[in-house]
């Protein structure tokens, strides 16, 4: 990223909004093993669904936990898996598209037809077809959640690769002597990277939204787990008991997401000056 | 026109039949034995040996696929094994016509308000009401559904219904399995209107990443067509205002529009499964969360098989609207 880039990045409001957000989970995440006295799992019988109160500030849950320990307990399972889930994306993603695009032909349309396939899922449906049958589990919500997101990071790439290769660059390494998968390797993917950010940035937002809803319907991580779709789906069964512990995981939820769509529009604006409005 | 129209048709089968396969391949992808998976493991050894027969898991795999594809072809689904094995297409034709129910009334609710949102933020660009609705866009597509339920569930329980489709005491023939269709055609105002009440904070809470999406697309597309030549022209001419934003620019803009309402309906029938299981709406995504719960794979499957059918169905009806709309896509020039 250049500097012209990098000072619209900086002067895009909403961006660095959303990038404050994240960082602030990150951190908190990170750090919040210092911070609280309180414990995150050990289940303690006297303290039960406790009001807030200096010592808790959220209150308790019904297993007698720290309710805001939890929330930042689960920013980091939910940070998590959301980069982990576009990991898997990006990894099986971006080799797909890099073929379809730069190989073109029969390569192309059998890539383009199995995305298509794919797509024909309404995405938290297809998470659910995969996760049912193999139980829940943090592997099961990277997996389901991680093939979801594959076509938007192959489309992408094909899509750039596609319009990289016609360019004089590329004829050039060819032409002195670099191979196809040389070309495609140093000249091609460096210069797709831009879209590929904007796609995985926006793709951790959606990832934590999907798990999360995995989570709600019992499909997510092992019971217990301090994860916010988890808790959220804890305080939503016992409503009258626990308002806060549903409230405050949603809220946590919706921050983490918000983060990552502004501060992923915002890139997109400073990569793509044509895009923006 | 006529040879695009004749390709996308013929593909269709192709297509549909992927998805089956998949569906087939996931729902057998439980790892050990899938009798075990359907009755539990605490089940005696001949209740397992009984299901794996009489669901021929014994047989090899690729004559049981075989006997799921002739199955499907006569629009059988499979069984429900813990519910006196009803069959799995039975039970999805009474939930369905709820699940499109919901999902429709979703769908207006994003239509109208969307395109509210996105003409106000594309004519006052830059004034606090773009920022507002582009604000309250941006939100609807981060919070997750199931917690603004809840958030409407505790702002609205006094006032209106939270849970299910009809109160249980008003008795409906059910002759189409919509509801509101039913109680219309059985002239019963109160059970019309008690329905309607129950549709609408689920439905709410559906519409918001539709509603969002819209707002946003139909904004950026406004904006793009009210720069052109012909807007100066209509403005010119000394078309009012309203005249130059609805008459001339909304057409315009009416493209992408229409192609994102195929891209929604998806969001929709998998937003419902969420939404759903927030408001014991008794359609499609209760029905998946009770055979998650009962691990019953063939009315998983079932109902996933479904719901993706719709999808591309949905799909393809938009895909050829848009090409009857704009010319450019018959000949594949828009193709990427």
């Amino acid at each position: 990223m250049d500097n012209r880039k990098l000072r619209i990045l900086l002067r895009h409001r909403a961006a660095m909004a959303g990038l404050t957000l994240v960082v602030f989970l990150a951190v908190m995440a990170g750090i919040i093993g210092i911070l609280s006295p309180h414990d995150p799992v050990t289940w303690r019988p006297g303290e039960q669904n406790q009001p807030p109160s200096g010592s808790h500030w959220l209150g308790t849950d019904n297993s007698g936990r720290d309710i805001l320990t939890r929330i930042f307990f689960g920013a980091r399972v939910s940070l998590l898996i959301g980069v982990a889930c576009v990991a898997f994306s990006g990894a099986i993603g971006l080799p797909l598209g890099a073929a379809a695009g730069y190989l073109g032909g029969a390569t192309d349309a059998a890539v383009s037809r199995f995305l298509d396939i794919l797509l024909s899922f309404p995405g938290i449906l297809l998470a659910i077809a995969i996760a049912a049958p193999l139980g829940a589990g943090l592997r099961t919500v990277i997996l389901s959640v991680g093939i979801v997101g594959v076509p938007q990071f192959a489309r992408q790439v094909r899509a750039s690769v596609l319009v990289l290769r016609e360019q004089e660059f590329v004829t050039a390494s060819r032409a002195l002597g670099a191979g196809r998968f040389r070309t495609l390797y140093r000249e091609i993917l460096p210069n797709a990277l831009g879209p590929i950010i904007v796609v995985a940035t926006l793709g951790v937002g959606s990832s934590i939204l999907t798990a999360a809803g995995l989570s709600f319907i019992g499909l997510g991580v092992e019971a217990g787990t301090a994860e916010w779709g988890a808790m959220l789906h804890d305080g939503y069964v016992a409503r009258e008991l626990r308002k806060t512990l549903a409230l405050y995981s949603g809220l946590a939820i919706s921050l983490a997401v918000l983060g990552f769509n502004l501060f992923g529009d915002g890139l997109r604006d400073a990569l793509d000056p044509r895009s923006r409005a | 026109m006529t040879a695009y129209v004749v390709r996308r048709l013929l593909f269709l089968p192709v297509v549909l039949w992927a998805v089956s396969f998949i569906v087939f391949v996931l729902m057998r992808s439980v790892p050990g034995d899938p009798a075990t998976a359907i009755v539990g493991e605490k089940a005696p050894l001949e209740v397992r040996q009984r299901v794996r027969r009489e669901r021929g898991f014994d047989r090899p795999i690729l004559v049981q696929y075989g006997i799921y594809v002739v199955k499907l072809l006569h629009g059988d689904l499979g069984e429900s094994f813990k519910h006196s094995s009803e069959k799995v297409s039975d039970q999805i034709a009474r939930k369905l016509p709820h699940t499109i129910e919901l999902a429709g009334a979703a769908m207006a609710i994003a239509l109208v308000g969307g395109l509210m949102l996105g003409i106000l933020s594309a004519v006052y660009k830059g004034r606090w009401i773009d920022y507002v609705s582009m604000t309250v866009a941006l939100a609807g597509v981060s919070v997750p559904i199931f917690w603004l339920g809840l958030l409407l569930i505790l702002a609205f329980e006094s006032v209106l219904p939270i849970s299910g489709n009809l109160n249980p005491e008003l008795i409906l023939d059910s002759r189409t399995g919509f509801i509101l269709v039913d109680a219309l055609l059985a002239r019963n105002g109160a059970a019309f209107w008690n329905a309607l009440q129950h549709l609408v904070l689920p439905a709410a809470a559906l519409s918001t990443i539709p509603l969002a999406m819209t707002a946003r697309i139909t904004r950026s597309a406004l904006l793009e067509v009210l720069e052109s030549d012909y807007i100066r022209t209509a403005r010119a001419k000394g078309a009012s205002p309203a005249r130059v934003v609805l008459r001339h620019a909304l057409r315009n803009a009416a493209i992408p529009i229409v192609t994102l309402v195929g891209l929604e309906f998806g969001y929709l029938l998998g937003g419902a499964v969420l939404t759903e299981t927030v408001f014991d709406w008794d359609g499609m995504g209760t029905y998946i969360l009770t055979s998650v719960r009962e691990t019953e794979y063939e009315s998983i499957g079932g109902a996933v098989l479904v719901l993706a059918f719709m999808f591309v169905l949905v799909n393809l009806a938009v895909d050829l609207l848009y090409a009857f709309i704009d010319p450019r896509v018959r000949y594949g020039q828009s193709e990427a």
